[in-house]
């Protein structure tokens, strides 16, 4: 990492670029190869409102610069003028796509903030939601990265599946995407009827699905082609940047919250984190389709074992953390989701920062894209998993 | 009658052959009008169906019965679009640049061999007018992305056409394997002229495709692959592809100029298609042609086009009877069961034509019953292949553009030189 | 009577309305060739020069070589201008338009052009007097084969270009060497 600012192939400073004036840019008379291209914030492939520009000499990437802010909303400033009940169904628009985790991240913050721990009921209910929410995340992810690379079909079919998820959320807290579907202290909805059998179907419905999505992608030439080798990013590379989630993971690091600081009771279930060796594309699909059979097994244990009891725990009507300071971070389906609130006594809190893990994770396509081809930029900005609405806030 | 007219009827020889102007100009219409009406409807409407039906949607099923009116619709909807020029564009350029793709699309159907005497003319270098006229479309796209005066589309159709001219070579090296193989007659003479490469298959009594296993196929698989990249298909769209950096050589073509170049595409998918269906598959020829060669067979192979068109008909009316029946699907249900109706119609036809003619005589059914026949499995063929187009969009992911130009300089290039040669080798022997 | 005319008729091509595709084919030659070099705009050039060819390969039709006609557009038309046509778009030639013309060698250029008007004004006037009979031994044969023969058959009479084929395609090979060293970054 360090002799990164002594590569001599790369003269670009990050700054320079955003500083370049395109306009009267003196073109030289036989024009070499370099230029400066924009990509977005209007892309069909940048997942959202991102801005890129990438310094290019010919087809190949010779810097890149992120552009952020567009989808700000300022809503940590927002955080300390609501309370923290009323802040819960922001945090469900930072990931828009996968908004349980973003509400337990949060609902655990403050529990542990008040010395308040959700009953064990609530818990299981909670891993239940939020596993299914990474696997519909992942197939979200899965479906838009395959478009961009190419392949039409996989969007469709990961789409038309993630509709079960998505009407088992809705059964549950009445709503598919900004579910709002936890509490500080614990959940607020009693399970539905049915929901057991609706979950145990859905395992039985999907277990064969993942095969399909891997007999489209996973052996194509084609795939392999345009993702072995493509965004290499080492193990030390992505500890040094704070990359987590499953890019870490196909970097070789063994890394993942739910064991290494299990919450919400995950220390008992039995299931296993899925690896890769290389730090390449190939691998972080590997790696996140292996996750989506663990989340299977978790869900399963956890559907087969709910204990019966309150979902409520005992917190009072009008929450008053006393002061102190907490961070709390899960391992979101994106990585490691964070959050810091600084209580001051009051309703309201003091500080309420989030530490999302797109905004991290990018960070890491300037180092990922370097050498590669102008293609690639496209399918590194998929692998990467990035949700704007989280990388701005 | 005047004479000209009627000195064509009973001839066995094309238009071109005979000399026969007027005939020439009636299948010139026939065939513009039949491609142009099946691009622009069919194949649109087919690619949309399956495409939607291979992700696990329906396509459009509104503007007429299951869609089939959309693609009028889509025609209608683009000609009335305004029509935006860029002004920094070169005038008569940009104007000027979906003719050239469109033209060189369409003029080859002049050579392609629908039967032994359908073909508007034999000219006896027919594939490598063929080639030619196709390389001259690639001009098109280079020109189209030029005069647009923009940043992107030139890029994307430089790099269309850089693909299109790599693939050619690979192309144009398994045309010649094939034609090479002509030459293992009796008098050691082969032809370039498409009707004379599928007589020569019909004498040697073998597809090529078959010939010298498997060399034979492994000329049509490069042939195969090479026409995908020819029409900048998928996997090989990168120039095309929305989600890439340059949006591709017609972005900046609105309404009916962008139509042309579908059009233009889709037509030279067609005349790809024709290629290989001539070279490789038997053209004209029904399956097995030297097994099954008997009179009952010839009669049960001509009653494929009826039953063809039976089976078309049979879906079209299971379709109009599972509508649903409240009263917006009436009129779309009365359509279908019309529409059923036609092709009932055209399939009767087609059966008493075939009953009625059998081979060996020479009435005026027999001479209909054996044109059709030619046209409809040289078409039946060309038919699979667009299918395949279609199944290959589906399917695959695109290829990196530097992927695309490896494989196309250092996989096919080689592979396409070893089968030449070995073709004229074991032909040597074999002779 | 001729025998590439022979030949032509067997195969089907009888000859149809000559002078009117010959003075059409050889106008839009002309006139096209003259677009080429008046034009402003380099693209404008090139697409003059595809029509030229284009026509030319019309005229190789109505001389009966069909064969030469087909190899012009495919290599030609369809290959060379291409890259002619990328050479001009990516290169960026407004400034070289800009810049002074090589103006002070003018009388060089004209000394050129007249003794190329003198050659043809030569052979117009000489007619066919200037192509001694050599007499075609292959009767009867189409164009693709009597080029077959010349380039690929035995040496002697027919095939007497064989050697020179070779070293033409040797020559190709040491430009596109050429040109490959002379453009990578590194080797």
């Amino acid at each position: 990492m360090s002799d990164r600012k002594n590569d001599s192939t790369t003269d670009v400073s990050v700054h320079s670029l955003a500083n370049l004036d395109l306009e009267t840019h003196e073109k030289p008379y036989l024009d070499s190869n370099e230029l400066v291209i924009n990509m977005g914030p209007q892309h069909p492939a940048t997942h959202g409102v991102l801005r890129v520009i990438l310094k290019l000499d010919g087809e190949k990437v010779l810097g890149t610069e992120c552009i952020i802010g567009y989808l700000h909303r300022g809503v940590e400033k927002i955080g300390e003028n609501r309370t923290y009940a009323m802040f819960n169904p922001y945090v469900d628009r930072m990931d828009y796509c996968a908004a349980v985790s973003n509400g337990l991240g949060y609902c655990e913050a403050v529990e542990k903030l008040m010395n308040v721990e959700a009953p064990p009921r609530a818990q299981y209910i909670r891993v239940i939601l939020t596993e299914l929410q990474r696997i519909a995340s992942h197939q979200l992810w899965l479906g838009t990265h395959a478009l961009d690379i190419g392949a039409m079909t996989p969007l469709f079919y990961t789409f038309r599946d993630r509709e079960e998820i998505l009407k088992i959320f809705e059964r549950y807290c009445g709503a598919r995407l900004t579910t709002h579907a936890f509490r500080i202290g614990g959940c607020q909805y009693e399970t539905y009827a049915g929901f057991e059998k609706d979950v145990k179907n859905f395992l039985t419905f999907f277990a064969p699905k993942v095969d399909e999505y891997e007999a489209l992608l996973t052996t194509n030439r084609i795939w392999l082609e345009r993702t072995k080798n493509v965004g290499v990013i080492s193990g030390a590379d992505c500890i040094a940047l704070g990359v987590t989630g499953p890019v870490l993971r196909a970097s070789g690091v063994k890394w993942d919250l739910r064991k290494a600081q299990p919450y919400a009771n995950y220390s008992k279930f039995d299931f296993e984190i899925p690896i890769g060796t290389n730090g390449d594309t190939y691998d972080r699909y590997l790696v996140r389709m292996a996750e989506m059979r663990q989340s299977l097994r978790i869900v399963e244990q956890a559907v087969n074992g709910i204990p019966e009891g309150p979902i409520m725990g005992k917190v009072p009507k009008v929450i008053k953390p006393p002061v102190g300071e907490i961070y709390h971070s899960i391992e979101a389906p994106k990585g490691e989701l964070g959050y810091f609130i600084v209580s001051d006594g009051s309703t309201q809190p003091y500080r309420l920062r989030v530490r999302p893990p797109s905004f991290v994770n990018l960070q890491a396509l300037d180092l990922m894209v370097r050498g590669a081809l102008v293609a690639d930029v496209v399918a590194v900005i998929g692998t990467i998993d990035i949700v704007l609405g989280e990388v701005d806030r | 009658m005047p004479d000209f007219i009627t000195s064509y009827l009973g001839s066995k020889v094309t238009p071109g052959e005979a000399g026969n102007q007027f005939w020439a100009l009636v299948y010139v219409f026939i065939i513009f009008a039949g491609v142009a009406l099946t691009v622009m409807w069919l194949l649109n409407w087919i690619e949309r169906k399956a495409l939607a039906h291979f992700q696990v949607r329906l396509g459009p099923m509104r503007v007429g019965p299951h869609g089939l009116l959309q693609p009028f619709a889509d025609a209608l909807k683009l000609i009335l679009k305004e029509d935006i020029i860029p002004t920094e564009a070169d005038q008569f350029v940009f104007w000027v640049a979906p003719l050239i793709g469109l033209l060189a699309s369409f003029t080859v159907y002049t050579v392609i061999p629908f039967g032994p005497s359908q073909a508007v003319s034999d000219m006896n270098i027919g594939i490598l007018f063929m080639l030619g006229v196709s390389s001259l479309g690639v001009l098109g796209i280079v020109v189209a992305g030029w005069a647009s005066n923009s940043h992107y589309p030139l890029i994307g159709a430089l790099r269309s056409s850089a693909q299109m001219v790599s693939y050619e070579v690979a192309m144009g090296l398994a045309v010649v394997s094939a034609i090479l193989m002509t030459s293992m007659n009796a008098s050691g003479t082969g032809t370039l002229s498409m009707l004379g490469i599928v007589r020569a298959q019909q004498q040697q009594g073998i597809w090529f495709i078959f010939k010298f296993f498997p060399l034979g196929l492994i000329a049509f698989a490069i042939f195969a692959i090479a026409m995908v990249a020819e029409t900048n298909r998928t996997p090989f769209d990168l120039a095309e592809a929305e989600s890439e950096l340059t949006a591709g050589y017609h972005t900046e073509y609105s309404g009916l100029r962008w139509s042309l170049f579908m059009l233009a595409e889709y037509a030279a998918m067609i005349a790809v298609s024709s290629i290989a269906v001539a070279l490789w598959l038997g053209g004209w020829m029904h399956p097995f042609p030297n097994l099954l060669s008997s009179p009952t067979w010839e009669f049960i192979f001509s009653l494929f086009p009826g039953l063809t068109f039976v089976g078309v008909a049979a879906i079209a009316f299971i379709g109009a009877a599972r509508m649903p029946s409240q009263s917006f699907f009436r009129i779309q249900r009365i359509g279908l069961a019309v529409f059923a109706a036609l092709l009932g119609f055209i399939a009767l036809v087609l059966l008493v034509i075939a009953v009625a003619g059998r081979s060996g005589d020479t009435s005026l059914a027999a001479r209909f019953r054996e044109g059709i026949d030619y046209v409809y499995w040289f078409l039946l063929k060309v038919a699979v292949f667009i299918y395949l187009f279609i199944w290959y969009r589906a399917t695959w992911p695109r290829y990196r553009f530097d992927q695309l130009m490896r494989i196309g300089w250092k996989v096919m290039l080689p592979i396409s030189l070893g089968v030449l040669m070995l073709t004229a080798i074991v032909g040597v022997i074999v002779s | 009577m001729n025998p590439a005319l022979n030949a032509a008729v067997n195969a089907g091509m009888a000859p149809v309305a000559t002078p009117w595709f010959f003075y059409v084919l050889a106008g839009l030659a002309v006139a096209s060739g003259v677009a080429v070099i008046t034009r402003r705009n380099a693209v404008h050039s090139a697409l003059a020069l595809i029509v030229t060819l284009l026509s030319v390969a019309g005229l190789y039709l109505m001389l009966y070589a069909p064969f030469v006609a087909g190899v012009q557009i495919i290599v030609y038309a369809g290959g060379i201008m291409v890259l002619f046509l990328f050479v001009i778009m990516l290169v960026n030639i407004d400034r070289a338009s800009k810049d002074r013309q090589f103006n002070r060698i003018w009388p060089v250029g004209l000394a050129a052009a007249c003794a190329l008007m003198a050659l043809f004004a030569f052979a117009i006037v000489k007619g066919k007097a200037l192509f001694p009979d050599r007499g075609l031994s292959l009767p009867e044969s189409s164009n693709t084969q009597q080029i077959a023969s010349m380039l690929y058959g035995e040496a002697g009479r027919m095939g007497q270009y064989t050697f020179a084929f070779e070293i033409a395609s040797l020559l190709l090979l040491v430009a596109i060497l050429g040109a490959v060293i002379m453009t990578k970054k590194k080797i």
